[in-house]
C-alpha cells in the first residue's frame, strides 16, 4: 500500500533494498512550543482527517484530555507547570511521532513492509502487514506506538502521508491558529526555527534552542524549546533520545551470532555423521569388540 | 534367537516427549520467522503472520507445562556425579563411537542438555510472558519489555542449538530413536551406552 508518488528510503524486516529510484526532498514538521497556545485544534484536525475518534475522557485535574497517545489519538497535547526563575510557565508541548532519521519502532518490526520510512523522512506503518506483537512499542524511544485494542495492530501519527504525498501539509499544521506548528523541507523549517530561537534569546530565553536529536539521526518533527537545555521539562521530553542498545543488541549482533551457531551445529552434525558415521552396537558386538 | 529388549521410556514418557517436540518444532519455525526478517515467510506456515504471533505463546505455555512434567520425571537422574567427569574428558573418544565411564541412565552430555533445556525454558517462560500482547505486555515497563524480547530471542537460539545437537545425537547413535518411538532399546545397546542403567536394570529383574 505504499503510496507510489512516495518513494521509500527504508522498508521493516527487508533485508533487500527498497524502491528508491527517485530522490525527493527531506519535509519536516516544526512545533514552536513556544507560541503554542494548548488549544487542541491540531488534536482535532488529526481526528477529523484521520476519522479517529478517541474516547471522550474525564478532567483529571490538568488540561490534558485524552491523557495519553492511543490508536485513536496520534497527538495530544502535554501541559506542564513549571516555575522557572520564580515565575510559573506552563509549558504545552504537542506528542506525537518525531519521525525519526533512524526509526527504532522500524528497527525493531519483524514483519516486511509493516513499517516504511518514505525518502521524504516521514515514518509509516501499514497495518494492513503488522502482526500486532509490540516489537514497536520496545524500538522507540520516545514511546509512542499504541497498539489498538480492536484490531490488535500498533497506530501513530502518519505526519498525513497522504496529504503530504499530494502537496498538502499534514492536518495539525493546516489548522494551527498561531502560527505555532509549520511545514515544510527540513532546511526550511531549520531556518524557521533560528529566526525564531534569536527571537526567544533576546527576549531572556538564553536557553532557547531547536529540538532536533542527534541520538536518533535528528528527527522530522521538532520543536522549538524555550528551555532547549532541560527538555525533560516538557513532559518528560528525552535529552538525548537513542535506540535502546538493548533493542540494538538484539537486532543486530544477535542475528550473525544466531546464525552462525545454528548453522555450525548443523553443519557440524552433517560432516561428523560423514566422516566418522554411525554409532551401531549390533555391529560391534557381532565383531566381538563388546 | 530374538533378544529380549529392554523397556526405557513407558507410553505416557513417549507420548509426553513427542507433546514437548512437536511444540517445540511450532515455536522454532515462527520464533526464527520473527527473529530473521529472510526467515518471516515461515509464519506464513500458520495461516497468516498474525495467527503464528497470536498462536506462539499460547503453544510455548503448552510446551513449559509438559516439559515441567518431564522435569519432575527425570530430574533426579541428570544430577553431575563423578562418572560424568570421565565422560566429559573423554569427549574425543565419545565422538569417535567410544564410551567412556560408567554412565547411569543419563550420560554428561545428555545431563547437560537437561539442564540446558531446563534453564532456557525457564528464560523463555519468563520473558515470553513479558512480551505477551495484548495480555501482559501492557503491565509492564518498556524497558524491562526491552530486555525480555533480547532474552527470549538469546535464550530460543541457545535452545535451538541445543535441539539440533540432541536430535543429531539421536539420528548418530543407532537404537536410540526406538526407544522414544517404541520405548525399548537392545541389550547391547543398554550395555555400551549406560552400562551403570544397565545393571540396575536387570539386577532389578
Amino acid at each position: 500500500m505504499a503510496l507510489q508518488s512516495l518513494d521509500v528510503l527504508r522498508r521493516s524486516a527487508s533485508p533487500t533494498a527498497a524502491p528508491e529510484a527517485r530522490t525527493p526532498g527531506e519535509v519536516a514538521k516544526l512545533i514552536d512550543v513556544t507560541t503554542c497556545i494548548g488549544c487542541k485544534a491540531c488534536q482535532v484536525a488529526c481526528s477529523e482527517w484521520n476519522d479517529l475518534r478517541a474516547e471522550v475522557g474525564t478532567c483529571v485535574g490538568v488540561y490534558d484530555n485524552p491523557t495519553d497517545l492511543s490508536s485513536e489519538a496520534w497527538t495530544v497535547m502535554r501541559f506542564s507547570e513549571v516555575e522557572e526563575n520564580g515565575k510559573l510557565e506552563w509549558l504545552i508541548r504537542k506528542d506525537g511521532c518525531m519521525h525519526c532519521v533512524d526509526p527504532g519502532c522500524l528497527k525493531a518490526c519483524p514483519s516486511p513492509g509493516a513499517i516504511i520510512q518514505y525518502k521524504n523522512g516521514i515514518v509509516d506503518f501499514h497495518q494492513e502487514n503488522c502482526i500486532g506483537c509490540g516489537y514497536c512499542v520496545s524500538g522507540c524511544p520516545f514511546d509512542i506506538p499504541r497498539i489498538s485494542p480492536r484490531d490488535n495492530k500498533a497506530y501513530k501519527c502518519s505526519l498525513c502521508s497522504d496529504r503530504v504525498a499530494v502537496g498538502q501539509e499534514p492536518a495539525c499544521v493546516k489548522t494551527c491558529p498561531t502560527g505555532a506548528i509549520q511545514f515544510g523541507s527540513k532546511e526550511a523549517m531549520i531556518e524557521a526555527a533560528a529566526v525564531r530561537v534569536t527571537d526567544l534569546k533576546s527576549r531572556g530565553f538564553d536557553q532557547a534552542g531547536l529540538y532536533d536529536p542527534q541520538g536518533v539521526g535528528g528527527t522530522h518533527v521538532m520543536y522549538v524549546l524555550h528551555h532547549a537545555d532541560r527538555p525533560a521539562l516538557y513532559a518528560n521530553l528525552p535529552k538525548d533520545p537513542v535506540i535502546s542498545p538493548t533493542v540494538r543488541l538484539w537486532k543486530g549482533l544477535l542475528k550473525p551470532i544466531a546464525a552462525f551457531g545454528i548453522a555450525a551445529a548443523v553443519l557440524a552434525g552433517f560432516f561428523h555423521y560423514v566422516t566418522v558415521g554411525p554409532s551401531r552396537v549390533e555391529d560391534e558386538e557381532k565383531e566381538g569388540t563388546l | 534367537m530374538k533378544e529380549k529388549l529392554i523397556q526405557r521410556y513407558t507410553a505416557a514418557e513417549r507420548a509426553n516427549h513427542w507433546v514437548v517436540a512437536g511444540c517445540f518444532l511450532l515455536l522454532a519455525i515462527s520464533g526464527l520467522g520473527f527473529f530473521f526478517p529472510a526467515f518471516f515467510w515461515l509464519t506464513d506456515l500458520f495461516g497468516t503472520p498474525q495467527l503464528a504471533r497470536i498462536l506462539h505463546p499460547f503453544v510455548g505455555v503448552v510446551m513449559v507445562l509438559a516439559f515441567v512434567r518431564q522435569f519432575f520425571r527425570y530430574w533426579r537422574h541428570n544430577l553431575i556425579d563423578k562418572e560424568d567427569v570421565v565422560w566429559m574428558k573423554s569427549l574425543r573418544e565419545v565422538l569417535k563411537g567410544n564410551e567412556a565411564g560408567d554412565t547411569g541412565r543419563y550420560n554428561a552430555g545428555q545431563k547437560g542438555m537437561f539442564w540446558l533445556m531446563t534453564g532456557c525454558l525457564v528464560l523463555l517462560l519468563c520473558s515470553g510472558v513479558i512480551a505477551w500482547r495484548p495480555y501482559f505486555a501492557i503491565h509492564f515497563p518498556i524497558p524491562v519489555i526491552r530486555l525480555a524480547l533480547l532474552v527470549h530471542s538469546a535464550s530460543a537460539v541457545a535452545l535451538i542449538v541445543g535441539i539440533i545437537v540432541h536430535v543429531y545425537a539421536a539420528l548418530w547413535i543407532k537404537g536410540t530413536i526406538r526407544a522414544m518411538v517404541e520405548g525399548v532399546v537392545s541389550h547391547a545397546w543398554a550395555r555400551k551406552h549406560h552400562p551403570r542403567w544397565y545393571r540396575d536394570v536387570i539386577g532389578k529383574r
